[in-house]
């Protein structure tokens, strides 16, 4: 290594400061988010479509064919596998790599170093996985069209579906950061295992919520997972026939989760960022 | 403002005392680190530098005292405080997303460096610091000293006012570690401010202006590196190797050079074949006593064959301050 003796080579190049506020840095990390998603984003959409398609595929399509569901089952199942991949990517895109960039990495602590607060970081973790997984569940409905032939779809409930998916998608990345902060980075495993899979069952993605009527402990189990009042929220807007949670009830059911898992993982997320 | 200026980063009575911890891990340190200086913070593992660091850099909630980097106080305005420091931490913690490049340059984004001036600075830098030609490879690739160099670049990209490394030459080989005191070096005569933690005596004593010596928590001393070493009286030996000559035995020639007046205690280091080692503790300057440390041997009938000055060091100062060695 030769040292530089150049002194026009030594000066670093200077310019004016712009104002510059927190807001744009929060922008300027979600740009740097973007950009790492965008350039995977082939890998980002097998890896979050697999599952919902082979959910909607086994139970739509085959089971009904083969005559083990009812001809209509596609139809209540399409709303909560649009919930199920929003709730999921959300989750999976804030949990994990939250666990791997506060202990593993140590990643994240050069935005924790930039000028904006520290939970606005969180935010941002939380707004880029909800982007992800607004996207995951976007796809479920080409993927609908193609598998099924049709979906079920009311154009008065168009912006209801889109509203409720975004509320779905926030609400798994809140979950996300949950799980990310408080769960030691050696239980992660363990933990996934353990709460995705119950996760994945009780939130009425794949029946309505009021046909568990018979089985009460499980309805009740159902009702305490907040992913169920996004399932039944898009399912009384897409397919409004079949019986289910009163679509206000869901949105206030919904955001009232988002928000309590927010402020719980914001918690979290301070604890984890500040020793 | 004026004499605030001067003034880079002000500690007072600040503690940390981590949850469940049964003592504190900083216990009440204060000092001050003056604009444009490199200031050096030397203890053993566990010391509480990179706790201190973490307080400075707005990364660890203090539990006492008081901070402020460039005037502005870390506790209550840490958003302020982030915009004008820069870090190096111990650990890697490069965007392993992202290529050397492309953390330059979003690491200055995140700072408003605007677009233009960040290119070109990111330009700069990987040149200066030998990453040109690579600066497309992704974190992981690389060995641990350009690592070292990545992050420093890194940190200039705003061009902070005040630079936090921490042991940044833990780990390095040789060679990079003294390209790294190059680049230090060379940052303090463009007027940034660095403050750098190590372990490492030889590092502190070469790049400080002033050291801060730590341990469990403590301030014990804080000069510069010379003054530091200054204040050891009796620790500056000469090692002389005598042969026996007319003498009868070590004890006679040990007896005359204690007679002197400047010197404090000998010892008999070790007898490797035939002639003696002698450890001689003198008060001031040793070398105006070599003349007469040789006439005294020689008068007790011995011949002095060998001598070693030995100038205390920050590891002796060290020793001295708290009983035990650094490493
Ligand atoms: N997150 C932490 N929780 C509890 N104790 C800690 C934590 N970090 C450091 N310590 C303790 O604080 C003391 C100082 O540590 P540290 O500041 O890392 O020292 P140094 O950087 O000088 O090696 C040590 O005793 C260490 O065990
Ligand atoms: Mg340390």
């Amino acid at each position: 290594m030769t040292a530089v003796d150049d002194l026009e080579v030594r000066a670093l190049p200077s310019g004016r400061v712009r104002p510059w506020g927190p807001w744009q840095t929060a922008l300027a990390i979600l740009r740097r988010d973007l950009f790492v998603t965008g350039r995977e984003f082939p890998i980002f959409l097998a890896q979050v479509i697999l599952q919902p398609l082979f959910l909607l595929f086994v139970f739509g399509k085959v089971l009904t064919q083969l005559g083990y569901a009812r001809p209509g089952y596609a139809e209540v199942l399409f709303p909560g596998l649009v919930a199920l991949a929003a709730v999921l990517t959300g989750l999976q895109s804030t949990a994990l790599p939250l666990v791997i960039e506060f202990s593993y990495s140590n990643e994240i602590e050069d935005r924790l170093l930039a000028p904006l607060p520290i939970g606005a970081v969180a935010l941002e973790k939380v707004v880029i996985a909800a982007m992800r997984a607004t996207i995951a569940a976007a796809v479920m409905f080409p993927i609908g069209v193609w598998l099924l032939g049709s979906i079920p779809w009311t154009a008065g409930a168009a912006l209801g579906v889109v509203v409720m998916t975004l509320i779905g998608a926030f609400m798994g990345a809140a979950m996300g950061l949950v799980l990310g902060t408080f769960v030691a980075p050696n239980r992660i495993n363990v933990t996934f295992a353990l709460v995705l899979t119950p996760l994945l069952f009780t939130g009425s993605s794949q029946y309505p919520w009021p046909s568990l009527s018979h089985i009460r402990w499980f309805q009740v189990v159902c009702a305490l997972n907040p992913m169920t009042y996004v399932s039944e929220g898009l399912r009384g807007m897409l397919v409004p026939d079949v019986p289910h949670i009163q679509t206000w009830i869901c949105f206030v059911a919904a955001v009232g989760a988002c928000l309590v898992l927010t402020a719980i993982g914001m918690v979290g997320f301070l604890r984890r960022a500040m020793g | 403002m004026g004499s605030e200026n001067a003034v880079a980063v002000e500690v007072s009575d600040l503690v940390k005392r981590y949850p469940k911890a049964p003592v504190d891990s900083v216990g009440g340190i204060s000092f001050g680190v003056r604009r444009g200086e490199v200031f050096g913070f030397l203890g053993p593992n566990g010391a509480g530098k990179t706790t201190t660091i973490g307080i400075l850099t707005t990364r660890i909630r203090p539990t006492g005292g008081h901070a402020r980097v460039a005037g502005i106080d870390v506790v209550a305005d840490p958003v302020g405080a982030r915009r004008v420091l820069g870090v190096v931490p111990q650990q890697n913690n490069l965007d392993r997303s992202l290529s050397v490049r492309q953390n330059l340059l979003f690491h200055a984004s995140y700072h408003g460096v605007p677009r233009g001036l960040r290119k070109a600075r990111a330009d700069a830098l990987l040149s200066q610091f030998g990453l040109a030609d690579r600066s497309d490879g992704r974190p992981d690739d690389f060995s641990g000293g350009q690592i070292q160099r990545m992050m420093i670049a890194r940190a200039l990209m705003h061009a902070p006012t005040v630079l936090f490394l921490d042991e940044p030459s833990t780990g390095l080989d040789p060679a990079a570690r003294l390209f790294m005191w190059e680049r230090i070096a060379q940052l303090k005569s463009e007027g940034t401010t660095v403050v750098i933690t190590t372990h490492d005596m030889e590092e502190a004593t070469t790049l400080s202006d002033r050291v801060a010596i730590i341990d469990h928590g403590k301030l014990l001393a804080l000069d510069a590196p010379a003054a530091l070493v200054r204040d050891m009286a009796g620790e500056r030996t000469l090692d002389c190797t005598v042969e026996p000559g007319r003498a009868v035995d070590g004890s006679a020639v040990q007896g005359a050079l204690i007679r002197l007046a400047a010197v404090d205690r000998v010892e008999q280091v070790d007898d490797p074949g035939g002639a003696w080692r002698l450890r001689v503790y003198v008060q001031g300057d040793t070398a105006p006593l070599l003349a007469v440390v040789a006439q005294a041997i020689d008068d007790a009938g011995g011949r002095l064959t060998d001598v070693r000055l030995g100038e205390p060091t920050l590891e002796d100062v060290f020793i001295h301050l708290t009983g035990r060695a650094l490493r």
